[in-house]
């Protein structure tokens, strides 16, 4: 069984993390220079730990299966980063932050994660501004901030709809400062395909050149995995489309525990799906619902009119209905929640009556035109471009659709693993957001975690390893792990089934998306999971890889990454199917109130469940880790 | 509706190219480009064959990724928009269209339609930050900036890095990009102090990288899905004038 120790430092909450970094073990100066790290992932969780961890003299490689760092996934982020500044002066504090987060993650998150996480976010602004990161401004010469889904203060600072692009850039540009520096290394175009395990401790990693095909050892004393969300286990989601699982999975099945894999988060404004040709799902930035209203026909009857010939009367503002204090602004697993309702009451709107509209009608009288040009025309663009619609004369039409993953390898409070010298930052770890996750908090947490948690936590484990004890790439334990990789290319390759990558996929999506999407009940769960071990098996013996692998080939990139879902999507059932009860993006038809809320169950599952792989034959072990509430006092989430 | 594609195929750089011609199955004019390139390709795979790479990741215009000359324009017929963002609305049923790679001699093909842009990191590298170290920084109040400085750096920093700019112009010059980069730092006060240095570094990569000279036509202007301006190429030789007078 593994040992989940949180390691969460003692002493009241606001002083925990100044006392932990004083606390901390340093390396000094001169050694500094002697510890090599490997970062995989240059999102912005990975950019900005390879730079600080530069910066503070680590020699540090950085790899990335992009043609250039710059490209993660996290450049496609819009709407904006939250942080505790209060420049609005309406109320907002570290500890507001703190409180809106734990609340809008259904208190399914850690206490004193959370609240380093708010109390770092001022820096964050400071950080990003300095670097010349192009944030929005007011006449006066300040920054702007907006409100988003969850918060009743505007917190929210963002560079027009391009603010992950604007933030990853800044990470990225901090970057090459240490490349130039000679204090990083970077390496494209190259994919970790396993997790090196020496003694109980990572401490390296194999890759794949996906340019030439090289397969590469490469040791380190410590290895951090910056590699984003598992979202497109789904198929279809607002992830790019590279975006993987690969690393985090196999460092899985290397011991690291996975926690939560069930909390996954849907999100309530994406252009809906047209057609089966589809390759992924848009996002239309959250922001939008600042100003929009979203509605269906009341009468199920009117849901294939014209939307200016329904009146009024007849229409159903069901969030501002139903939430009458947050209304167009619930948190997104309600948002989305309730979306599904009225398209299962048969009001969704669109060809396939699976939409509702999101309607600037009443904006465009209040602000005129131009303002809610100045303010959203860029996804009008992206709208009108996808859909051929003209959104400031007729409704948008939107869907949920799969978009972030709270769960992710479980760390302790220093982010690093239960396999000590493995550290997991951003999305790709569990730690910050609970059973849901609040509008522009993804930002923050991967820039907390990479330019100042990780720098300072990294050192306290480092000082108890010393680099001349480094294995060499000679290792038994490497060569075993570049065999294993080295056998499952040849296998896919060798398989010349029928089908194609992408048709398995697509299967496993749209199976995972019925039974464990928005809504998940034990009948559902059971069934999915007894297609997908057979699904999988089908896989191994039909799907058809052409190419080779001694040079670019995407069908194969593609073929082990799909590979991994297959086995992912069943832990995630797994884990939806033992969670009995309601919380954030995880909802359980069993476990609900009589007016459809979610209906959490604290006194048996206020834990995190951290899995443990047990090998291929036999069942992952679900370990526990209570979470403790001592500051704030766990509440129904109510948004009414 | 269906078209006729007529596309780059080419194993490697050392190995000689040729157009081949695919007939698509039915398509719905509702699809991206590059979701037509992906039917194509499933059917490919499925007859045995090898599919056609080509690179793409985020699918809606932010990454830089999606590259590709469709009928000799870099990311299409369409203005201000990336391979990504065009629609087979776009086209005509019947159409024969064209598909080619990004050709400049900074960006070495590497298989089909993908060729490496690794060159513009190495310019970034030269020069392409403000040295700022983590934890260092001032409050983000501390200086003000007037916000038309912040709209214009924002319209520059828009630049999303995918060589179109480089792939359009007779010259392969990489003006277009360079200039996006040291015009956002060089609006905002907080890149005032590397200014003319940053300027020098950057250009002098460029040049190493075996970019041309811009002879102002504004073809990148044309092509580029941000609508970067020309404007900030001016801005950019104004800088680098300074920076060989002052020496940096
Ligand atoms: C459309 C969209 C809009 C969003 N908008 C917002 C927003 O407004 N505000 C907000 O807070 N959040 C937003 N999010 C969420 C947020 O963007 C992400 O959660 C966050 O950017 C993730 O950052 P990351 O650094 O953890 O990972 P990523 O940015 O996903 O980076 C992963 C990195 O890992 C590398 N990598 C992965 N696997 C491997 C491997 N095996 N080998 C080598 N390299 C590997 C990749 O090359 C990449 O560099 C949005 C998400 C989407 C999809
Ligand atoms: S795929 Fe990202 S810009 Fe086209």
């Amino acid at each position: 069984m593994a040992k989940l120790e949180s390691h969460i430092p003692a002493g009241p909450l606001a002083q925990k993390w100044s006392r932990h970094l004083f606390e901390s073990k340093l390396v000094n100066p001169a050694n500094k220079r002697k510890y090599e790290v490997i970062v995989v992932g240059a999102g912005l969780a990975g950019a900005s730990a390879s730079a600080t961890l530069g910066e503070l003299g680590y020699r540090v490689k950085t790899f990335v299966y992009h043609d250039s760092p710059r490209r993660a996934h996290s450049i496609a982020a819009q709407g904006g980063i939250n942080a505790a500044k209060n420049y609005q002066n309406d109320g907002d504090s570290v500890h507001r932050l703190f409180y809106d987060t734990i609340k809008g993650g259904d208190f399914r998150a850690r206490e004193a994660n959370v609240y380093r996480l708010a109390e770092v976010s001022a820096q964050i602004i400071d950080q990003c501004v300095a670097q010349g990161v192009p944030f929005a401004r007011e006449y006066g010469g300040l920054l702007d901030n907006r409100s988003f889904g969850g918060a009743q203060v505007s917190r929210t600072f963002y560079a027009r709809g391009q603010t992950g692009q604007q933030l990853l850039l800044g990470a990225y540009a901090a970057l090459c400062k240490e490349l130039a520096a000679g204090s990083v290394e970077s390496f494209s175009h190259t994919e970790m395909l396993d997790l090196v395990v020496v003694d109980g401790h990572a401490k390296g990693v194999i890759v794949r050149n996906l340019l030439t095909g090289e397969i590469v050892r490469h040791a380190a004393d410590a290895v951090v995995l910056a590699t984003g969300g598992y979202g497109n286990v789904f198929n279809l989601s607002t992830y790019a489309r590279q975006s993987n699982a690969t690393a985090i999975w196999r460092a899985y099945k290397r011991g690291a525990c996975f926690a939560n894999p069930c909390y996954t988060q849907i999100h309530p404004t994406c252009i809906p799906v047209s057609g089966d040709y589809q390759s992924k799902l848009t996002l239309m930035s959250e922001s939008l619902r600042n100003d929009g209203r979203i509605w269906v026909p009341k009468d199920p009857a009117d849901r294939r009119k014209d939307p200016h010939a329904i009146p009024e009367s007849a229409r159903d503002y069901y969030l501002e209905r139903k939430y009458p204090s947050f209304g167009n602004l619930a948190p997104r697993d309600i948002s989305s929640r309730a979306a599904k309702q009225v398209c299962d009451e048969g009001r969704g709107v669109g060809e396939s009556g699976l939409g509702v509209y999101l309607d600037f009608a009443d904006a465009i009288q209040r602000l005129g035109v131009e303002k809610v040009r100045e303010r959203y025309g860029n996804l009008f663009d992206i709208y009108h471009e996808i859909t051929n619609e003209d959104a400031y004369r007729v409704p948008m039409r939107i869907f949920p659709a799969m978009h972030y993953t709270m769960g992710g390898l479980w760390v302790d409070y220093n982010l690093m693993s239960n396999l000590p010298g493995l550290f997991v930052l951003g999305e790709a770890n569990f730690s910050d957001h609970g059973a849901n996750r609040l509008g522009a908090s993804a930002l923050m947490q991967g820039l907390a975690d990479g330019y100042f948690v990780l720098p300072g936590t990294i050192s306290t484990y480092l000082a108890t390893v010393k680099p001349d004890q480094r294995p060499p790439t000679t290792h038994p334990a490497f060569a075993e792990a570049e065999e294993q990789v080295r056998q499952q290319i040849r296998r896919l390759l060798a398989c010349r089934g029928r089908r194609t990558v992408q048709s398995f996929h697509k299967e496993l999506g749209r199976l995972l998306w019925d039974h464990c999407g928005m809504a998940r009940n034990e009948a559902g769960l059971k069934q999915a999971l007894e297609r997908i071990p057979a699904l999988r098996e089908e896989y191994a013996q039909n799907v058809n890889v052409p190419g080779s692998d001694q040079d670019l080939n995407q069908s194969l990139e593609r073929a082990g990454r799909v590979a991994d879902y297959f086995e992912l999507a069943e832990l995630l059932c797994r884990d939806a199917l033992e969670r009995r009860e309601s919380c954030g993006g995880h909802f359980r038809e069993e476990f609900q109130y009589p007016d459809g809320e979610a209906r959490r169950d604290d006194e048996h599952f206020a834990h995190v469940a951290a899995w443990e792989y047990q090998g291929p034959d036999r069942p992952p072990l679900r370990n526990v880790e209570p979470l403790v509430y001592a500051e704030v006092k766990m509440a129904t989430r109510s948004y009414k | 509706m269906k078209v006729k594609l007529k596309v780059w195929r080419q194993r490697n750089a050392d190995t000689p190219g040729r157009f081949v011609v695919y007939d698509t199955p039915e398509l719905n004019p509702n699809m991206s480009f590059l979701e037509m390139l992906d039917v194509v390709n499933e059917q490919l795979t499925l007859q045995g064959e090898e599919p056609i790479a080509f690179d793409h990741d985020c699918r809606e215009g932010i990454c830089g990724t999606c590259s590709l000359v469709i009928n000799g324009k870099p990311h299409g017929p369409q203005r201000g928009v990336a391979t990504c963002q065009t629609y087979l609305r776009s086209f005509r049923d019947g159409d024969e269209i064209l598909v080619e790679p990004f050709r400049a001699r900074p960006f070495p093909l590497v298989k089909d339609l993908v060729v490496g842009r690794q060159a513009f990191d190495r310019i970034m590298t030269a020069g392409g930050f403000i040295s700022v170290r983590t934890g260092s920084a001032p409050d983000a109040h501390a200086i003000p900036v007037p916000k038309e400085a912040a709209e214009r750096a924002m319209d520059a920093a828009a630049c999303i890095g995918c060589g179109a700019c480089v792939a359009v112009c007779k010259n392969a010059s990489a003006m277009l990009f360079v200039s996006a980069k040291v015009s956002q730092f060089g609006l905002l006060p907080q890149g005032q102090p590397e200014r003319y240095r940053r300027v020098a570094a950057m250009v002098e990569q460029m040049d190493r990288e075996g970019f041309g000279a811009c002879t102002v036509t504004g073809s990148c202007e044309a092509v580029c899905p941000k609508r970067i301006s020309l404007d900030f190429i001016a801005r950019m030789n104004r800088d680098y004038g300074v920076a060989l007078l002052r020496g940096a």
